[in-house]
């Protein structure tokens, strides 16, 4: 073989091992997430998607029984549709409620100038807490005996009601239980109300904007698309509401709080019927990435993402 | 349109002292630029006179009004931003009208204004763009724009170009210059860039450590500095100061020596100097009025420590013999070479002289720099001479 040709042919084959190990390079980096992607995530969730096609018990066969889960959950299960309905009870005053008392949070944090470090830890130390102890601090404030609460309004002469036993009042206690952990949402809009430039209000102060109006077309646009990220994971949260209900009230009284997470925790680890609660986390899944596609839809009219590109074609120069 | 009076204002954030009775006379019509070095407190004295601070002391009138204790709105002025501050989520239109609009201004009436505006800074077809879809030129005419709108007494511009490339600085000074022509209303303009101070300016008021170090034309910033500071921040290369020893005094003038000086130098004064015999000073010589000269008619010597030669002229850094440093700006074409002795003349006519306080001693001008400066500070705003306009 010709020297010249060898010498070719090496440099070639070098330049392709090259080429290859610096497009495997970054893989190899990231492989450790990757790997716990598939393992832990990836893997369970498609795992499960198949569970959801059988009649899975913990013990005995598995059958494959195709939709049949899904079918009867729908049309046999009336215990399905009670706790959907808790759980959309919950979520739809838990969520508004969430943004709005942590955006009013935030901003009063945001213009608190004294001490606002001590407030800011304060506010967010419940969201810290872990569930346990948190339903602990709050089963002693309900309590009908000996409850913070009811001493509290012993004090102006009300005879508390019976907060956890109560089919009406029980959904309200665990709804002022989980705002309690608002801190977590309040932060992300605090962050975003700092990063609003201050000269956008000075601008508008300057015009003669009003406070109001400063409200209206400034912090809200500016923190639209922290408002809509708050929003979705509010949703989120509040499907999958579980620890408070489950260590608080178990589901009572007569089924009152018997959220929908609880429903499929129950076919899961009580009656061990695993294809069915396997088919039940898929529905709320489903629920869930349908009410998050909508308010992202709904909400792209009028959300302002600061990193769109609406590059005008051919005018960039002054 | 306003003058506006600024009286013993101060301001400080807890105990650092920013503005230290700062007092000012702006007349009608004129274009003023704050000048002076990073926390010289020229941006909090324009956001002073905004209301976008609180003062711990003093006045300020705009026109006849008392605006001191006002309300931003209501004290009939508009502010342009450093970093125009506009409104990303609202178009052009939108960003120029969103105050009118909530004033309760008429739909034609603003319309009306959004047009002129939009024509005047030729952003028309941009009316429908988000400010993100704007180039850095652009997105300053439409912060101009909106201040256009407002048709204030008084505009405030916070370094307004500061965010531009150079060449675009350039493009949108004159554009500046051209709209104070034509709106023909009061504007202060806060800059650290002395180039766009001198150039757009009717009178520069020069700040250092929060009190004003000069507030003139600036031409006679440049020939009559008040004092050291002014002398050393105005004019590029800096000017070069060389102490010295009052060795003789007399009616009209003074003999130096000692110091840095090799050789005596005399200078004259326009009245006697209130200095005596043996007091130091310093001496003060812009770069471009050294002259390497021959050994004999030397006042120093020292060795060129760099030569940075940029075509038409050359700068050479000198370190002198007696201790200190020079800058000399010479023809492109002279044959200095870096590590070369050289011998440097300073021409007396072209000194400034300062005290030990570096308070300047009056010096007189030749006739031509005279002129000049008498023709521009009779000049008012926007180029007719003050008593033609007042006729």
């Amino acid at each position: 073989m010709d020297m010249a040709y060898a010498g070719t042919q090496t440099g070639a084959a070098r330049r392709k091992r090259a080429s290859v190990r610096r497009h495997i390079a970054p893989y190899l980096f990231i492989s450790p997430w990757i790997l716990g992607f598939l393992f832990f995530t990836l893997g369970p969730l498609l795992f499960s998607l198949t569970m959801s096609f059988f009649d899975w018990p913990v013990v005995g066969e598995r059958t494959f029984v195709g939709l049949d889960n899904y079918r009867s959950m729908f049309t046999e299960d009336p215990q399905f549709w009670e706790s959907l309905w808790i759980t959309v009870k919950f979520a739809a005053i838990y969520v508004p409620f969430n943004i709005v008392m942590s955006f009013f949070l935030a901003l009063m944090l945001h213009h608190v100038t004294f001490a606002s470090g001590f407030f800011r830890t304060a506010f967010y130390l419940p969201s810290v807490i872990s569930g346990v102890a948190l339903v602990t601090i709050w089963s002693w404030i309900y309590s009908r005996e000996y409850g913070l609460l009811n001493f509290m309004l012993s004090l102006v002469g009300i005879d508390g009601p019976n907060w956890l036993g109560d089919p009406n009042l029980a959904i309200v206690a665990i709804i002022i239980a989980s705002l309690w952990g608002l801190g977590g949402t309040m932060l992300i809009l605090l962050t975003g109300l700092k990063a609003i430039p201050k000269e956008l209000y000075e601008a508008a102060t300057i015009s003669g904007v009003p406070g109001w109006a400063q409200m209206l077309f400034i912090t809200l646009p500016m923190l639209g698309p922290m408002l809509i990220f708050t929003f979705i994971t509010s949703i989120i949260s509040a499907f999958q509401q579980l620890t408070i209900a489950l260590l608080l009230t178990k589901g009572g009284p007569l089924g009152s709080t018997y959220f929908f997470a609880m429903y499929v925790y129950d076919n899961a680890f009580k009656y061990f019927d695993m294809g069915y609660a396997a088919a039940g986390s898929w529905v709320m899944f489903v629920i869930v990435l349908a009410l998050s596609l909508v308010v992202m839809r709904w909400s792209a009219a009028w959300v302002y993402y600061e990193g769109e590109i609406r590059q005008a074609d051919g005018e960039r120069n002054a | 349109m306003a003058a506006i009076r600024i009286e013993n204002l101060c301001k400080g954030f807890g105990s650092l002292e920013v503005l230290k009775g700062i007092d000012l006379d702006i007349a009608d019509g004129e274009f003023v630029c704050f000048l002076g070095p990073s926390g010289c407190g020229k941006s909090t004295l324009l956001r002073s006179i905004a209301g976008l601070e609180n003062l711990d002391g003093g006045s300020i009138r705009l026109g006849e009004r008392d605006i001191t204790d006002l309300p931003s709105a209501k004290r009939d002025i508009a502010m342009v931003f450093q970093n125009y501050a506009l409104y990303p989520h609202m178009n052009v239109r939108k960003n120029l009208s969103f105050g009118l609009a909530l004033n309760g201004m008429k739909r034609d009436e603003i319309d009306r204004r959004v047009t002129n505006a939009a024509e005047v800074l030729r952003i028309t077809e941009l009316l429908n763009r988000k400010p993100r879809q704007l180039s850095g030129g652009q997105r300053q005419r439409v912060a101009i724009g909106r201040a256009i709108v407002r048709e204030p007494k008084l505009f405030l511009l916070d370094e307004p170009l500061s965010n531009l490339d150079a060449g675009l600085r350039v493009t949108m000074r004159v554009e500046l210059a051209a709209l104070h022509e034509r709106l023909a209303v009061t504007m202060i303009y806060v800059t650290h860039d002395q180039v766009e101070a001198m150039t757009l300016s009717d009178r520069v008021v020069v700040l250092d450590k929060g009190k004003v170090s000069q507030f003139g034309t600036p031409l006679e910033l440049f020939y009559r500095p008040a004092n050291l500071f002014v002398a050393g921040f105005i004019g590029s290369p800096r000017m070069n100061f060389v102490n010295a020893n009052v060795a003789d005094e007399c009616e009209t003038g003074l003999r130096l020596a000692g110091g840095g000086l090799a050789r005596e130098l005399s200078l004259d004064t326009l009245s006697p100097a209130p200095i005596g015999r043996d007091c130091p000073v310093t001496l003060g010589i812009r770069p471009n009025k050294l002259e390497l000269t021959s050994p004999d008619e030397a006042h120093l010597a020292g060795n060129v420590r760099l030569v940075e030669r940029l075509g038409t002229e050359s700068h050479v850094h000198i370190s002198l013999e007696g201790g200190g440093d020079l800058t000399a700006v010479v023809r492109g074409t002279h044959p200095v070479s870096t590590r070369e002795r050289v011998h440097i003349r300073i021409p007396s006519e072209h000194c400034h002289l300062f005290d030990a306080d570096g308070k300047a001693i009056e010096r007189p001008l030749d006739a031509e720099t005279r002129a000049l400066i008498n023709q521009e500070e009779g000049r008012g705003p926007r180029g007719p001479v003050l008593e033609e306009r007042h006729a």
